[in-house]
């Protein structure tokens, strides 16, 4: 009879038991929230300097001045004029349409996240690919920030920092970072093992290896790893938002709660404009720095 | 007359993780398929000994998974042997620690490889210069080195190309002035050639015996080609199974195979142009006044015509032109006769 009971229903632990579990892991937390956060907080207090100076400067600038430095920019990375006309006018319809400041909101945290992770992400790729044991211990890390769903990690960041910048800059890069590091480490080690052996054989150092050798014959890969990041840290910008983070989003979500039509698709296209110029300047950027491979039909 | 470079002493190598502790079942007689089968551990190299005299050509030649190539990278320890000593002007270089090495290995080696291995993201000019910019030579003494190699080797106007826009036969004169361009004692040529096409390689051949001329680095060179050997090498020295069979000069090798590997390797070797008059002329016989003269050096095939129009043979001299033997057309009979059984 107990038998049966037993393959009937799963023998769970008892709610009490489940509740008093909860109730401590929280409260535990609290507690180190409350002793810690201002000191973690503090930490983070340059880069919100900086995120608050570009988002100024981007906002206080004359408009006709951040465009042009913004298509500068463009020109410079993708050598194409085409989208630097296409680029001008996505700007103009965007500030024609009222979204100007939050455009620059988002292009100003964008920016500071793609900053990080870039200087973040390829020292941790370069571990990684420099050892299996590193790799073996990163690459679940990595698959649990790609999988687990962003509002469950925004709960202890919140928690944590509050509501604001910070903590929604720490989101976008959680959720952003993980394919520049893989890719990092996957550029690392698809480097030809026999370039490797010459450099080898010509006595260079592991730094030398690295930054001769193998960085510079990784930069393509490494880049479309950029590229993916500033993708993915673009999709996270309506969560965001939701914890206070200025920008596109915030239109795009007040749009959800309210049923504005008009409203979500204007920023919606505005962001897949962004997403757009981001994509083929990073792109082209990419495939220009690996010239040496166009082929002997030159 | 000249001194030994590089002094190869009891060199085993064992790949696989508990290496060290097969060296005994190989000193014991153990073979290549058995330390695979029974220990699934790979015999690299068996009791290696071999001297390299400085200045010259010494040709390293066996069939795939032989050991020559592991045998090479012995030489600038691009492999750590399992045991046994690499000595490189007296000094054993198994024993060198990491940055003595990198040394080692920036002044003294250069190194040539199969299939080219340039770095594909450096033009020619900043290929050849690699091993310069990592010795941090100052720039413009290492451009005039690199420039100065880039035309040797005959690629003057191609130093901003990059590899994959050369032939072959090209990017392997990149890799040899990539390893000249350091000046360093020793070349290592690991089948350098054998990745060209047969008109370029002789190319190849030739160029390196004519840099060789004014050269006089000690040369390493692995083929699994037996004309390359015999064209290269001051030496050969042929390796089975890990194991060193023979070491000796061309006419040895061919005149007295060590054993049945060797003698099959040799086998369809053209001995009339490559054996020279003097390894089977006769130091006995008398000289004739009336007969045409050879060098010593020449080649049995060169000499021929001359041979088949004389009656009784041909009086050898040296380079001095001081007379030193006879051949006669029986000496050559017999060499034929002898490469048939």
């Amino acid at each position: 009879m107990n038998l049966i009971e037993f393959f009937t229903s799963f023998p769970e632990m008892s709610a009490e038991s489940l509740r008093l579990f909860k109730k401590s892991v929280d409260g535990a937390y609290r507690n180190f929230s409350a002793k810690y956060g201002d000191a973690i907080e503090a930490v983070f207090d340059p880069v919100l300097y900086f995120l608050v100076w570009f988002e100024k400067l981007l906002h206080n600038s004359p408009w006709p001045l951040v465009i042009f430095a913004l298509l500068g920019l463009v020109y410079l990375g993708s050598r194409s004029i085409y989208l630097t006309i296409g680029s001008l006018f996505a700007f103009l319809f965007i500030g024609y349409f009222g979204m100007w400041d939050d455009t620059m909101s988002t292009v100003s945290i964008i920016g500071v996240c793609t900053a990080l992770t870039i200087g973040f992400g390829i020292p941790v790729g370069i571990l990684m690919s420099g050892s299996d044991r590193a790799r073996a211990m990163i690459t679940p890390i990595l698959d649990v920030m790609q999988t687990m769903p962003s509002f469950v990690y925004l709960i202890p960041v919140v928690m944590l920092l509050g509501i604001g910048k910070i903590p929604g800059l720490l989101a976008v890069i959680i959720y952003a970072i993980p394919p520049v590091i893989r890719l990092t480490d996957l550029g690392i080690r698809e480097v030809n093992k026999e370039v490797l052996e010459a450099a080898d054989a010509f006595g260079a150092n592991r730094m030398q290896k690295l930054f001769r050798v193998q960085l510079p014959l990784a930069l393509p890969t490494i880049f479309a790893g950029i590229n993916q990041t500033i993708m993915m840290a673009l999709a996270m910008v309506v969560i965001a938002s939701m914890i206070g983070v200025k920008g596109l989003g915030q239109p795009v979500l007040k749009a959800i709660t309210n049923q504005y039509f008009t409203m979500g698709l204007l920023n919606g296209l505005a962001i897949v404009a962004l997403a757009i110029i981001f994509d083929r300047v990073s792109q082209s950027y990419g495939k220009r720095m690996q010239q040496h491979r166009a082929g002997a039909n030159e | 007359m000249s001194e030994i470079k590089i002094k190869i002493e009891n060199l085993y190598k064992i790949f696989g993780p508990r290496a060290r502790q097969y060296t005994n079942k190989v000193k014991g007689g153990i073979d290549k398929d058995e330390l695979l089968a029974k220990y699934n551990h790979v015999l690299g190299l068996d009791d290696i000994n071999l001297d390299i005299k400085e200045q010259s050509i010494q040709v390293v030649m066996g069939l795939s998974g032989s050991g020559k190539s592991t045998l090479i990278r012995h030489i600038n320890r691009l492999i750590e042997p399992t045991e046994g000593t690499v000595l490189v002007d007296g000094e054993d270089i198994t024993k060198l620690n990491k940055a003595d090495l990198l040394e080692f290995r920036r002044n003294k080696t250069g190194m040539v490889f199969q299939r080219f291995a340039l770095f594909p993201h450096h033009n020619i000019l900043d290929n050849v210069q690699f091993g310069l910019s990592i010795k941090n030579l100052d720039k413009s003494e290492s451009k005039d080195k690199a420039m100065y190699w880039i035309e040797k080797v005959g690629l003057t106007g191609f130093e901003n190309k990059f590899p994959n826009q050369l032939s072959g036969g090209m990017q392997q004169r990149v890799g040899l002035a990539r390893a000249l361009a350091i000046d360093p004692d020793i070349l290592l040529m690991d089948e350098a050639f054998s990745a060209l096409d047969p008109l370029i390689r002789t190319d190849m051949q030739d160029q390196l015996l004519d840099l060789q001329k004014n050269l006089k680095k000690t040369i390493i060179f692995i083929t699994h080609d037996l004309d390359e050997a015999l064209r290269l090498g001051d030496r050969i020295a042929i390796l089975n199974g890990g194991k060193l069979v023979q070491d000796g000069i061309a006419e040895e090798i061919l005149l007295n195979p060590a054993d049945d590997y060797v003698s099959n390797f040799v086998k369809d070797v053209n001995r009339i142009k490559v054996l020279k008059i003097g390894s089977i002329m006769n130091a006995d016989g008398n000289k004739n006044e009336s007969n045409p003269s050879v060098m010593i050096d020449e080649s049995i095939e060169n000499c021929l015509p001359a041979m088949l129009e004389s009656e009784s043979g041909l009086n050898v001299v040296d380079s001095e032109k001081n007379f030193v033997g006879v051949i006669s057309k029986n000496n050559i009979a017999e060499i034929l006769r002898k490469s048939k059984d």
